[in-house]
């Protein structure tokens, strides 16, 4: 037996949807029956050939997969360390990791006769990659999103409804991810019948965080195999940044048995980690606790209210991690670190000078911590990052931070 | 035996339906808030329903969504929701409470803890909105075992195969939730609720009690007809929301009460 089953850190979640004491299922009665549902679909498919069939398809011919994995050679020589590559996921179809997980709901949505897609999302991107699927199959879709994040994210507002998708703006609470992931979930308990909820992160509900990373693990997998190729070994760090968690655990996932592989996660540290809460750093600066759906590690008050996050980073900008990220930093098998919003601006323009590639401002938060560690590392320290977004959506948030005034008509 | 079943014991011997007020602990400030509570057993409030107050209250419309955050911004947090209770219960030794909410705070505040504080709080009950019976573990069964009633929600979701797992750590009462949807929303039409309360009260001796998008006190006694009691929540706090004064609120809670009691 090449793998002792039993100390696997792959076999996760529990029948009850557990990582360690993280995850569950804390839904109120009317979802209950169609989470319990959606899970009994989710088993049937995972084991069906035909389902994974055609996500390989659309994956290779609709998303353009295998992203490639890229040696960043001008980044490595300027960081003089651990040879750098850069797992290309910004190149998929819509321009980030979200739409690996699309697809695999969409695909179950319509094996369970769902016609009414919802869905919630931050910068927009999730809510980009859901409409576009949509669209795709011909699917109704309405994506939630907070007042503050539809007046910040114009572009994929409009992205969005060109695609056919009803954005309906968040006004409740302060209008951010989280609220719009409330008013998702108050979608649903209220269109039981027709309505399939497609999260975007490896959050929420059990089955969500599993399924979500099941989805995303082609991203890890295909590091393996190409890395495989490319080196004739495995890669010695995995890292990615951290909101959510989506694009990382389906980075780690598939690495989470091999010990040597180190596997760190990059949370967004805003204006810094401090009493004063201004980041999203949900595993450095906060405590478990019980929202949407999961118990998992949360910024929140001494009693227990929910915090707002603050980043510059839309994408990141949640109060919450997934809970199976929570059971990996408690147990040790992946390092947790955050990076402020200035370090993840100082990687941006590293990455366009050095690279040609605009990355989103989400991997630049790993980008940035790649920054620090690499030097001190050997060049025969093999180093994956995640480059899981592409920064064209962040061009006028990038502009306002360098003080440089970009006029959108010109 | 808890305030909860003498309440309902008591009922059935007189033959009448239970009508049952919630508002939010807090809301718009403690001491209006502490005010209408102690005014609801004189209205004709059977059981009181006092809400919990959480930033992110998922299964709750827009008027809960607001006294929440009226309550947090006026400062209220659990301990002072329990200290309320314990006010409330200097006058009143029995009309029952049950508390009402989401479990993050008390998770955050420590499950024995809590159920000390609210034992010693007056508190009778418990309906915890995003704890189904998959995670009883959690609070429900050390609340029963610590005397506090755990009551569950019933949906229209929930099925004939489901329901028993709903019902068995259930206690006090069942909470029928008429309508898939949020608290607030349009109200269930009485001609569809009459048999899904059956269906329940065929699986539970238990008291069943119809609450969601009851508004007014035609309403309240039509719903109580056909089940054991009417619940009123968003109504309520909606003039609580308009800055009606606690002796107005409680005039219209006294409609709402007669209406129940009128079935």
């Amino acid at each position: 037996m090449p793998e002792d089953l039993f100390n696997s850190f792959m076999n996760g979640p529990d029948e009850n949807g557990r990582f360690g004491d993280f995850g569950g299922r804390f839904v109120s009665e009317t979802l209950m029956p169609l989470i319990l549902d959606l899970e009994a679909e989710y088993e049937k498919a995972k084991t069906d050939e035909s389902f994974w069939a055609e996500m390989d398809h659309l994956w290779k011919h609709y998303v353009g997969r295998p992203s490639p994995l890229y040696h960043a050679e001008r980044l490595t020589e300027h960081l003089g360390g651990a040879k750098i590559y850069l797992k290309r996921d910004e190149l998929n179809h819509t321009g980030a990791h979200k739409i690996n997980n699309v697809l695999g709901q969409i695909l179950l949505a319509r094996r369970m006769g769902k016609t009414r897609i919802i869905a919630e999302t931050g910068a927009g991107q999730h809510g980009v990659a859901t409409a576009t699927v949509c669209a795709k199959f011909g699917l109704e879709c309405i994506v939630y999103m907070g007042a503050h994040d539809v007046e910040r994210q114009m572009p994929n507002v409009f992205r969005m409804r060109l695609l056919g998708a009803k954005v309906v703006p968040v006004t409740s609470g302060r209008g951010t991810l989280k609220d719009a992931m409330n008013d998702a979930l108050r979608d649903w308990v209220t269109n039981v019948r027709d309505t399939f909820y497609c999260i975007g992160t490896v959050a929420g509900p059990h089955p969500y965080p599993a399924m979500v990373r099941d989805f995303q693990a082609i991203i890890g997998k295909e590091t393996k195999e190409q890395m495989a190729e490319a080196e004739g070994r495995l890669p010695d760090t995995v890292i990615a940044a951290i909101g959510g968690g989506s694009n990382a655990m389906g980075l780690f996932f598939p690495f989470l048995d091999d010990k040597s592989v180190n596997i760190i996660g990059v949370e967004a540290g805003g204006k810094g980690v401090n009493a004063k809460m201004e980041h999203c750093a949900s595993l450095t600066g906060g405590r478990p606790g019980v929202l949407h759906g999961n118990r998992t590690y949360l910024l929140q008050d001494d009693d227990g209210q929910i915090l707002e996050g603050f980043s510059i980073s839309a994408g990141l900008d949640y109060p919450g991690i997934g809970p199976e990220h929570s059971w990996l930093h408690e147990i040790g098998r992946a390092k947790y670190v955050s990076i402020t919003d200035v370090e993840a601006l100082e990687a941006f323009q590293l990455s366009c000078a050095l690279e040609g590639i605009i990355p989103a401002l989400e991997p630049c938060h790993a980008l940035a911590h790649v920054m620090k560690i690499a030097p001190a590392l050997p060049a025969d320290h093999l180093l994956v990052m995640n480059m899981c977004g592409r920064g064209d959506k962040d061009i006028f948030t990038v502009a306002k931070a360098l003080g440089v005034e970009v006029d959108a008509g010109g | 035996m808890t305030r909860i079943d003498a309440k309902f014991a008591e009922l059935t011997a007189a033959g009448k339906k239970a009508f049952v007020a919630y508002i939010m602990a807090g809301d718009p400030d403690y001491d209006t808030s502490l005010q209408v509570v102690r005014g609801l057993p004189d209205a004709g409030v059977d059981v009181i329903e006092l809400g919990l107050p959480f930033t992110d209250p998922m299964a709750d419309g827009p008027t809960i969504q607001l006294a929440g955050q009226r309550a947090l911004e006026s400062g209220m947090t659990l301990k002072k929701t329990l200290a309320m209770a314990k006010a409330f219960r200097e006058a009143d030794d029995t009309t029952p409470i049950v508390l009402m909410g989401y479990y993050n705070p008390i998770y955050s505040h420590g499950v024995a803890a809590f159920l000390d504080d609210a034992k010693a709080a007056g508190i009778d009950g418990l309906i915890i909105v995003d704890l189904p019976p998959e995670e009883d573990s959690e609070l429900c069964i050390p609340a029963q075992a610590a005397g506090l009633n755990f009551i569950r929600l019933a949906t229209p979701t929930t099925d004939d195969k489901r329901l028993p797992k709903v019902l068995q750590n259930t206690s006090g009462f069942v909470y029928y939730v008429s309508i898939t949807g949020i608290t607030g929303a349009a109200e269930a039409e009485a001609g569809d609720v009459g048999p899904e309360v059956a269906r329940i009260k065929a699986a539970t001796d238990l008291p069943v009690i119809v609450g969601f998008g009851i508004k007014t006190p035609e309403r309240s006694e039509a719903i109580a007809k056909i089940s054991d009691g009417a619940v009123v929540g968003s109504a309520i706090v909606d003039l609580i929301g308009q800055g009606q004064s606690a002796d107005d609120v409680l005039a219209f809670v006294r409609t709402l009460a007669d209406g129940a009691h009128r079935a």
